[in-house]
């Protein structure tokens, strides 16, 4: 479903040095997949996550989600993709702070440009438990709240890979699970891919698939080599 | 969700500042409606007025426009006075006539003919056998002698041009109101209306007689904004202050027999009275040089002669003699011709001579109105749509402000899938929506305003004005060669896509930030 050969990536620093940061020769997720790539801060998690969902671009490689080449679309060809197919949540939540929980939810389909499916941002918020707070702004909720109505966010548009960074990272232990357990549900139910990120061992352990990034990128495992 | 809704939320977002950048926006567009409005119910003002009903005003030489002013408006001072004969040039042979019978000169004649009677008839009496055929030649003789004498023998020079001539007598004040001298013919043959057609209507009483057995030479109308401020009516007494509305007031007093009804003109600010009376008041005759009449009798301003004669009453006032010729005058004719072409030739005849000076009131309005008026408006309406602009560069500085915080929410939207072009769009809409709801509130606010004024606006300028009245389109403004589009419709109607026009111009900055904003390092923020 998800095949990514020879992507690489570098930042230009300030003094004029090029930092390294992906380096991975061919990485791939199975249809419906749910699997979890463990790492420590700054290993270049996020930024893979970017690339992947067409944020960010590549320096060179492919990367192919259900046989398209995002790497060779658009910007707007990419945002179009990214609205239609992905679906993401975020470390930080990023709920927009001026909009309810449902209209967060709805955001989301807003710029898929298609059906604004009110019935199903209910039932998500529902499948969450925060049906009767649909019309909170995100103020007025809890973190675990929060990140709860994110996800019911990245799901809305039944998205065929939904990518979760951190997504238990800044939320309380009774919640992280909630939140691990609706995510891994959901996506079994709509047979969606998951590729989550995490450093935590104790939501590593509950996936058949765990990768090490330094087993995936050669610029994180030459570093390991070098401290060792 | 749609768009508007995304930037509504954000406006909401940021509410105290959106609603001091609306408040800005509305105050901006109210002074414009408040510009528009009045440029309106001028320019409506000037067309309910410029079907005078009359043609030409005969005056004074001087200053054209002050004459028009003085005249048609009750404006300014006027210059001088014409003769009160010259006036006479203006009407028919048998008025001309019953006019100069008035005169000093025919008293004389008059008294001149009593005496050869007493003389005559001493000498029938003596027995001169041919004294009473001596006295019917020397009467014919003295009769033909008078009529030389008195210019009785020819109708008015201009009389045959002339449908009506109206005398109006300026100088004196009621309150702060002018007051005006003249004949019944100002409401009985005088018409206003864009086609001159709409007789002057009385809410109260009639019009003035020229003499009446109840207040002699002494009646009055008073237009509709006279009677409502100086909160007089029908057979209340005025005695009108000479020369400034602080002057010393006259002794007679005037008494109001008729209120008009409101008419839009000027004549609804101005109080009537009988031209008789106002000749009769202190200081309003014209001195003149005794020595000019060295043979005047003492009795001879006593006769009553010349009154018997007079086409409007047969009854001689007890306590009043009317105020001869020679000590009358005019501060200006109102003229209607009997043609234009006419009364063009008529105009060219009196302008060439030193007596007085004839002007289209029509051209000089006009004149006043496109040299003046319109360019003060255009003035008004250039310095109120900057008061927008610089209204438009608030939300302009509002966003652009906002777009360091917003960056963050930019960046998800765009990581949710919201394309370059759609979050430019959105904040391209913010302050659309922030311009409009401004200038909605602006536009309501400006023509509640009309609405509260519409008492006043009717009382002065007869023009009536509701909450939904808009401005008429500018006809006489013509930007860059738009004047026909321009003219199209009501300027306010304008003010809408020229308040979009402007929210995307002074949105674009911020919408350009928002569409150069780099996703993944604001999203890491």
């Amino acid at each position: 479903m998800l095949v990514l050969e020879g992507v690489k990536k570098s930042y230009l620093e300030a003094n004029g040095d090029i930092l390294p940061i992906l380096d991975i020769d061919r990485f791939r997720v199975g249809q419906a997949e749910q699997m979890v790539l463990v790492g420590p801060s700054g290993c270049g998690k996020t930024t893979l996550l970017h690339i992947i969902a067409g944020i960010g671009r590549s320096d060179a490689g492919s990367i192919r989600i259900d046989n398209v080449e995002v790497s060779q679309l658009s910007e707007a060809g990419r945002d179009r993709y990214r609205a239609i197919k992905l679906g993401y949540v975020f470390q930080t939540f990023n709920l927009l702070p001026a909009f309810t929980a449902l209209e967060n939810v709805l955001l989301g389909m807003t710029f898929a440009r298609g059906k604004k499916d009110s019935q199903r941002a209910r039932q998500l918020l529902d499948r969450v438990g925060l049906g009767s707070r649909a019309s909170h702004k995100p103020a007025a909720m809890s973190v675990g709240e929060q990140q709860r109505v994110a996800v019911a966010r990245a799901l809305a548009n039944r998205p065929r890979l939904l990518l979760a960074d951190e997504p238990t990272a800044n939320v309380d232990p009774a919640n992280q699970q909630l939140i691990i357990d609706l995510i891994r549900e959901t996506c079994r139910e709509e047979e969606i891919t998951l590729l989550l990120v995490t450093h935590s061992t104790e939501v590593a352990s509950q996936f058949d698939r765990v990768d090490r990034l330094e087993d995936v990128n050669r610029v994180v495992s030459k570093t390991a080599m070098k401290v060792s | 969700m749609s768009l508007f809704r995304i930037a509504w939320r954000s406006i909401q977002q940021r509410g105290l500042a959106s609603f001091l950048t609306a408040v800005s926006m509305a105050l901006g567009v109210m002074m414009v409606v408040a510009v528009l409005s009045v440029h309106g119910v001028v320019a409506k003002s000037f067309r309910n007025n410029s079907s005078l009903g009359y043609n030409q005003i005969v005056g004074a030489k001087g200053g054209k426009l002050q004459l028009t002013m003085n005249t048609v408006f009750y404006l300014s001072k006027p210059v001088e006075n014409i003769p009160y004969e010259y006036y006479l040039e203006f009407v028919s042979a048998t008025e001309r006539q019953a006019g100069l019978r008035n005169t000093i000169r025919s008293e004389i004649h008059q008294a001149q003919w009593e005496t050869l009677n007493i003389l005559l008839g001493i000498d029938s009496n003596s027995g001169v056998p041919l004294a009473g055929l001596g006295s019917k030649i020397a009467g014919e003789l003295f009769e033909a002698r008078g009529q030389q004498l008195l210019d009785l023998d020819r109708g008015g020079r201009f009389g045959q041009f002339t449908a009506f001539a109206i005398p109006v007598c300026l100088g004196d004040y009621f309150g702060q109101f002018r007051v005006v001298g003249t004949t019944p013919d100002m409401f009985d043959k005088l018409r206003h209306g864009p086609a001159s057609d709409q007789p002057f209507e009385f809410a109260a009483g009639r019009n003035f007689k020229h003499w009446s057995e109840e207040h002699g030479y002494f009646e009055a109308v008073v237009g509709a904004s006279v009677a409502r401020e100086m909160k007089v009516g029908v057979g209340d007494g005025f005695s009108p202050s000479h020369g400034d509305p602080e002057g010393a007031r006259h002794g007679d007093q005037f008494r109001i027999v008729g209120v008009l009804e409101y008419s839009g003109t000027p004549n609804d600010r101005a109080a009537f009275i009988n031209l008789e009376g106002f000749y009769l008041m202190d200081d309003h005759a014209k001195p003149i040089d005794v020595g000019e009449f060295d043979s005047l009798p003492d009795d001879a301003e006593s006769s009553s002669a010349a009154e018997d004669d007079q086409p409007n009453h047969a009854e001689a006032d007890p306590e009043f003699e009317r105020l001869p010729v020679e000590q009358r005058e005019v501060s200006a004719v109102l003229i209607r011709n009997t043609s234009d072409i006419i009364g063009m030739s008529m105009s060219n005849s009196i302008n060439e001579g030193n007596d007085a000076q004839c002007v289209q009131p029509i051209r000089e309005i006009t004149v006043l109105f496109e040299e003046f008026v319109g360019p003060v408006q255009l003035a008004l309406l250039v310095v109120t749509a900057l008061i927008c602009v610089v209204s438009g560069i608030s939300i302009l500085v509002s966003i652009y402000n906002s777009m360091s915080d917003r960056k963050h929410e930019i960046a998800v939207m765009r990581a949710l899938g919201a394309g370059r072009s759609t979050v430019m769009t959105v904040i391209l809409l913010e302050s659309i929506l922030l311009s409009l709801a401004g200038g909605t509130v602006g536009w309501t606010g400006g023509h509640a305003l009309n609405m509260a004024a519409s008492g006043e606006i009717e009382a002065r300028t007869g023009v009536s004005v509701g909450f939904l009245s808009f401005a008429p389109p500018l006809e006489n403004l013509d930007l860059w060669g738009l004047g026909p589009i321009i003219g199209l419709m009501s300027p306010e109607l304008w003010l809408i896509p020229a308040l979009i026009l402007l929210a995307i111009i002074v949105g674009f900055l911020p919408a350009l930030a928002a569409y150069q904003t780099d996703v993944a390092k604001s999203l890491g923020a």
